[in-house]
């Protein structure tokens, strides 16, 4: 079977936030990067997936320079092969050049069986690339996946649960599939010193826009069909009032406040 | 019209889910500002009555695809019939809830017409002729607003309860336009199985009253008084990170940055120091009660009311009040 992962790297988000304000895009450069949280779960759903049905699996993350870092984490975790996306043309791109970006590498990549991404990065926080990819490959399309039940490469099928508003669907779906998964779905392993050794030696290979046959003018900050017009620091919220004296009184007060507002029946 | 405004609406089981109306409030005000109209649009097997509720709600006119393969939502059906509509009529602009079945719809068929799409806007407005979006990012500590120059009809999510629901007026009517579409079941690569219904009967995003706890409720006790609390007030259970990743509740009450984004009208934080990934997800509610043991907690500075003390003894006092003043 061939497993493919798509992994960003985003800002900690304990960090300061610069924006370079005339193109609304993120400072990326010396903010503490990290593996975006849930694309830690998809990394290691594909190393269950490979433990489970055999196969290779392929880690790719699209970035700078810096991308590096979250396949090499990858490698250390004993994943089969890495490649980063990256070219200039690239920088700006929104969620849909974004998912035609990962498209390319996927296709050149090819007879895939099944993509897993995070259910959403914690910087740009979609959650829609993984439905985009989807559509754009014509794989099946398999969101909020809390579970994979069975997967069946020689016929092609695959059987998970979403986690959905409500409850839990499960679904039968044709493999190729793209399943992004949520939190909780596993728990992500820690690579060992032996991993992290041998991954530091290993030079990670990067396809640009040339390699992966992409039209420079239909991603990135120019293909991107939205733009930023202003950033601005929400207000904050009124300063509240801290309820002092005896519990007893606390206690009539805020319940008084709140039966007050007309919410509670 | 060209410049309409077109607004999606979720059914299950032949219902339409009644939050979905939602944005036909909002999405009146920017027709009356473009010089358009609002409309719905639906796709499923039968939709008479979905159509007719949205009438009541302020949709002009409804656009339909009807079939029998839309009998349950999947994702890839419905997208293909919604990216046939939308590139069939164009509309201005296309509102989707951010929902599992908004955000999949939504973001299937706006790669399939080839283009992005904003999500999780919590503000909508015409300026000058254009439609503006904001949405929050980084955790809620700035808003970025975004044009939409290319795509044709721009299509944005909406986050929940960002924009109140409009008056229900049975009265009103409008017309149905039924185009048919439809999707040979061999070309569709997935099968729902089964539903199996959650045990938690109160959607955490469409709560009016969220009782939440954190690191400090210490454990599966302080769990069942944030319970007790919430069935006295007919509120959903939330949660921190912490609480979650500590195995004292399940992710699907995980409130925050890699949890759910809620606006209830009172949120209720027992325990929750209030880490901006927390506050990411909750502070746009409309009332804040903070209750924790440490005085310098951030979460106070983000609460309507802030009671500093021990929740083991501050909330069994507050659901007594609350019994005797609710009569319950």
């Amino acid at each position: 079977m061939k497993i493919v992962t798509c992994i960003k790297q985003v800002p900690d988000t304990e960090a300061e936030i610069k924006w370079d304000i005339p193109k609304g895009t993120l400072k990326r450069d010396g903010m503490d990067p990290i593996i975006n949280p849930f694309d830690e779960f998809a990394l290691e759903e594909a190393l269950l997936t490979r433990e489970n049905y055999d196969g290779d699996i392929i880690a790719i993350s699209m970035g700078p320079e810096k991308a590096s870092d979250v396949l090499r984490n990858a490698l250390a975790l004993t994943v089969n092969e890495v490649h980063r996306l990256t070219d200039e043309a690239f920088a700006g791109s929104d969620t849909y050049a974004t998912a035609c970006v990962l498209a390319s590498a996927i296709k050149k990549i090819g007879d895939v069986d099944v993509v897993f991404c995070g259910k959403q990065s914690t910087d740009g926080n979609t959650g829609v690339v993984g439905a985009e990819l989807a559509a754009i490959l014509g794989y099946s399309q398999l969101t909020y996946v809390s579970k994979v039940r069975q997967i069946d490469a020689a016929n092609k099928k695959i059987v998970i649960e979403r986690a959905i508003e409500g409850g839990i669907e499960v679904i039968e779906a044709k493999l190729p599939a793209v399943v992004s998964v949520i939190k909780g779905i596993n728990e992500p392993r820690l690579p060992n010193l032996m991993g992290i050794r041998k991954a530091a030696k290993i030079e990670i290979p990067a396809w640009n826009a040339d390699d992966l046959g992409i039209d420079k003018a239909k991603v990135g900050y120019e293909g991107a069909s939205t733009k930023v017009v202003e950033i601005a620091v929400p207000p904050p919220r009124g300063a509240g009032e801290i309820l002092k004296g005896e519990l007893e009184d606390i206690a009539n007060i805020v319940t008084d406040k709140l039966i007050d507002l007309k919410v509670i029946k | 019209m060209a410049n309409d405004v077109w607004v999606y609406i979720e059914h299950k089981d032949g219902n339409a889910s009644p939050m979905s109306f939602e944005l036909l409030g909002i999405g009146k005000e920017l027709a009356d500002n473009l010089g358009s109209s609002v409309c719905a649009f639906v796709v499923g097997e039968n939709v008479e009555n979905i159509a007719k509720e949205a009438f009541s709600y302020g949709a002009s006119k409804v656009y339909a695809v009807e079939d029998g393969v839309f009998k349950g939502f999947r994702a890839e059906a419905y997208a293909k019939a919604a990216s046939f509509l939308l590139d069939k009529y164009k509309p201005e602009i296309t509102l989707f809830r951010a929902t599992s079945q908004g955000t999949d719809v939504s973001a299937a068929s706006a790669a399939s017409l080839g283009f992005g799409l904003c999500t999780d806007s919590i503000g909508i407005k015409v300026d000058g002729g254009q439609i503006k979006l904001t949405r929050a990012a980084f955790g809620g500590n700035y808003t970025v607003t975004v044009v939409n120059e290319k795509a044709k009809p721009q299509i944005t999510t909406v986050r929940p309860k960002a924009f109140s629901m409009p008056e229900k007026d049975a009265s009103k009517q409008g017309e149905i336009i039924k185009e048919s579409f439809s999707i040979a079941e061999s070309d569709l690569n997935t099968k729902v199985l089964e539903f199996i219904k959650s045990e938690v009967a109160l959607n955490l995003v469409e709560a009016d009253i969220i009782v939440s706890g954190g690191r400090g409720v210490g454990g599966d006790d302080g769990f069942k008084m944030m319970k007790e609390l919430a069935d006295v007030l007919g509120a959903a259970v939330g949660a921190s990170r912490a609480a979650v990743d500590s195995g004292w509740i399940s992710y699907e009450h995980q409130v925050g940055q890699t949890g759910k984004t809620v606006k209830p009208k009172i949120y209720i934080a027992c325990g929750i120091s209030g880490a901006i990934q927390h506050l990411a997800g909750m502070r746009t509610s409309d009332c804040i009660v903070a209750i924790n043991k440490d005085p310098d907690a951030p979460i106070f500075k983000n609460a309507s009311y802030g009671i500093v003390g021990d929740y083991k003894q501050v909330v069994p006092k507050i659901i007594e009040k609350f019994k005797t003043k609710l009569n319950k």
